[in-house]
């Protein structure tokens, strides 16, 4: 999918062409955007332009969000909210290969789900939210069904074109070599469709972050940093709000180096490919 | 890396017309088949049926809103957002990912501020732009403009880089100057690029617009409508208006990124680096 492009694009910096260049020029380098942006946060602050209230100075912020962490409120938030996308993702990582798979393999399968995956996928994922709330009720249930709904989506399809993509002589080689059904499947199918998975996943874990901390806005959910951050609103704590935005760029820098950037390594060092 | 878009190449055209056939009868009763599902559980009136409401009631509701023009106000005020948010992606995503691409301290300057800023979904923003820009029009274009500004960046960006460098040498050799050197080598060298960085600032944008609508809610808006619904109980508007947000994303999908992407990389003969 088109998504990477992008992705390539940031790892190439990522892995660092000048890897000649000393450490501490690299991290000067690195810091020296977000001193220029925060500086300027700080001065706007300052000076006052907006109501201190709406536009608080970073020193408040950081406050704020020490204060939470100590009390344990900003990690309970975060880990709820971690939980959620997990164990949504678990079950539509499984839900998806297995549907792919059957897609891939039986053309009977294929026929059935195809139509159905191409009318629901291009619906965003968030516009359910509303309905699944009326379906589902408030709270967790509803938050974790649509993490489910948006990210298999990209794993189906993914996995399916992976299946697809198996090609016919090597399975008839292993075939012809004797292998079973089981063998075929585990030596030779799998394996083909395995980078084409990865992407599926990686696109839907992607998706399903993206759509679960609006969701969290939507569907009264007890705790959870998109809640969080909502409910500040209503309060008019920016300083909250801005802490809970500071945790997601954390949880999602972290998603986007731990798991995004290893997989497209590991796939593209295993198999040669820009998948 | 196109896995999601084109089928796998299909088996040999004979069999192929034979096979499509049965497909597509295949694919109908499946569609039937979930609809009367659908409808099934909805007579048994399992769920309320306000909650649950039979395909007639939403089909009415489908015609009548299409009819007394207020859906299709619903999807101009989104449609109008997202278009706006992202002619303003454009328009600062284009010269900031050339400038990342042919120079490298603007390149050092953005690429951190780029890696730590998308991850973050640009909904997440939407409260707190509430609280600086009110409720209404501005938060929505905003967000949309947040949702597609760093995949544009960053497509950009690879797409200059990517322009082959024997061509910009070969071009120089021929005499072209800087002008000449952006038009007809880096801009159509880097066009692949740049409409997969469009389209896939289109998709984060569509579903960014639709939850910006739902918070800071105006009085226009598929979001909204589907938001405002749901206080009423009225699932019939919100699944009609699920199914024009369908119906519009498909077509900004297929028809006019397909179609853009014919006529420029595809006539340009760049289709191999694309292969979107």
């Amino acid at each position: 999918m088109s998504e990477t492009i992008a992705d390539a694009g940031a790892l190439a910096t990522a892995n660092g062409t000048r890897v000649q260049e000393p450490r501490w020029r690299v991290i000067a380098r690195t810091a020296f955007p977000f001193a220029v942006v925060l500086g300027l946060w700080e001065i706007t602050a300052r000076l006052q332009i907006f109501p201190p209230r709406l536009f608080p100075s970073l020193l408040d912020v950081g406050a704020t969000f020490i204060r939470l962490t100590e009390a344990g409120i900003l990690p309970r938030h975060a880990a709820e909210t971690a939980a959620r996308l997990i164990a949504g993702f678990l079950l539509a990582a499984l839900l998806g290969v297995v549907i792919g798979m059957l897609m891939g393999r039986w053309r009977r399968a294929e026929d059935v789900f195809l139509p159905l995956v191409s009318i629901l996928a291009p619906i965003p994922g968030i516009a359910w939210a509303p309905l699944f709330l009326l379906w589902f009720g408030a709270g967790n249930r509803p938050a974790i069904c649509l993490v489910i709904f948006v990210s298999a989506f990209p794993i189906i399809l993914n996995t399916w074109s992976g299946v697809k993509a198996v090609k016919e002589i090597w399975l008839r080689a292993a075939q012809a070599m004797g292998a079973d059904d089981r063998r075929l499947f585990l030596k030779v199918i799998v394996p083909g469709a395995l980078p084409y998975i990865l992407t599926g996943l990686r696109l839907g874990l992607a998706q399903a972050w993206r759509t679960l901390v609006g969701v969290e806005m939507v569907v009264a959910v007890p705790w959870g940093l998109g809640w969080m951050i909502f409910g500040a609103y209503q309060f008019l704590n920016t300083d909250v709000m801005l802490s809970g935005v500071a945790v997601i760029a954390m949880l999602g820098l972290a998603l986007e180096k731990l798991v995004f950037q290893r997989l497209e390594q590991f796939t593209v060092q295993r198999w040669g490919m820009m998948t | 890396m196109s896995t999601v878009t084109t089928a796998p190449p299909e088996l040999n055209a004979g069999r192929d017309a034979g096979l499509r056939a049965r497909s597509a009868a295949r694919a109908a009763i499946t569609i039937a088949a979930a609809l009367m599902i659908y409808e099934a559980v909805a007579r048994l009136e399992i769920f309320t049926p306000s909650l649950m409401p039979t395909l007639p009631k939403i089909g009415a509701t489908l015609v009548r809103t299409l009819l007394d023009g207020s859906m299709i106000l619903h999807a101009a005020g989104t449609l109008g957002r997202v278009l706006l948010g992202m002619a303003l992606a454009a328009a600062i995503g284009l010269p900031v990912g050339i400038l990342m691409g042919r120079y490298k301290a603007v390149e050092n300057f953005f690429v951190p501020l780029v890696s730590a800023f998308m991850p973050i979904p640009s909904l997440a923003w939407v409260p707190v732009f509430i609280l600086w820009f009110g409720l209404g029009n501005t938060v929505a274009i905003l967000i949309v403009l947040y949702a597609a500004f760093f995949p544009m960046v960053l497509n950009v960006w690879s797409g200059v880089r990517a322009v082959n460098p024997l061509w910009l040498r070969a071009a120089d050799a021929m005499g072209a100057n800087e002008r000449a050197l952006f038009l007809k080598v880096i801009m159509p060298g880097a066009s692949p690029f740049i409409i997969a960085g469009l389209r896939q600032a289109f998709l984060r944008a569509w579903i960014a617009v639709i939850g910006a609508e739902f918070l800071a809610a105006s009085d226009w808006g598929l979001g909204w409508v589907i938001f405002d619904s749901k206080e009423f109980l009225n699932a019939d508007v919100m699944i009609a208006s699920l199914t024009v947000i369908g119906a519009i994303g498909f077509v900004f999908e297929r028809v006019v990124f397909g179609s853009l992407e014919k006529y420029t990389v595809q006539r340009w003969g760049m289709v191999q680096a694309a292969k979107v």
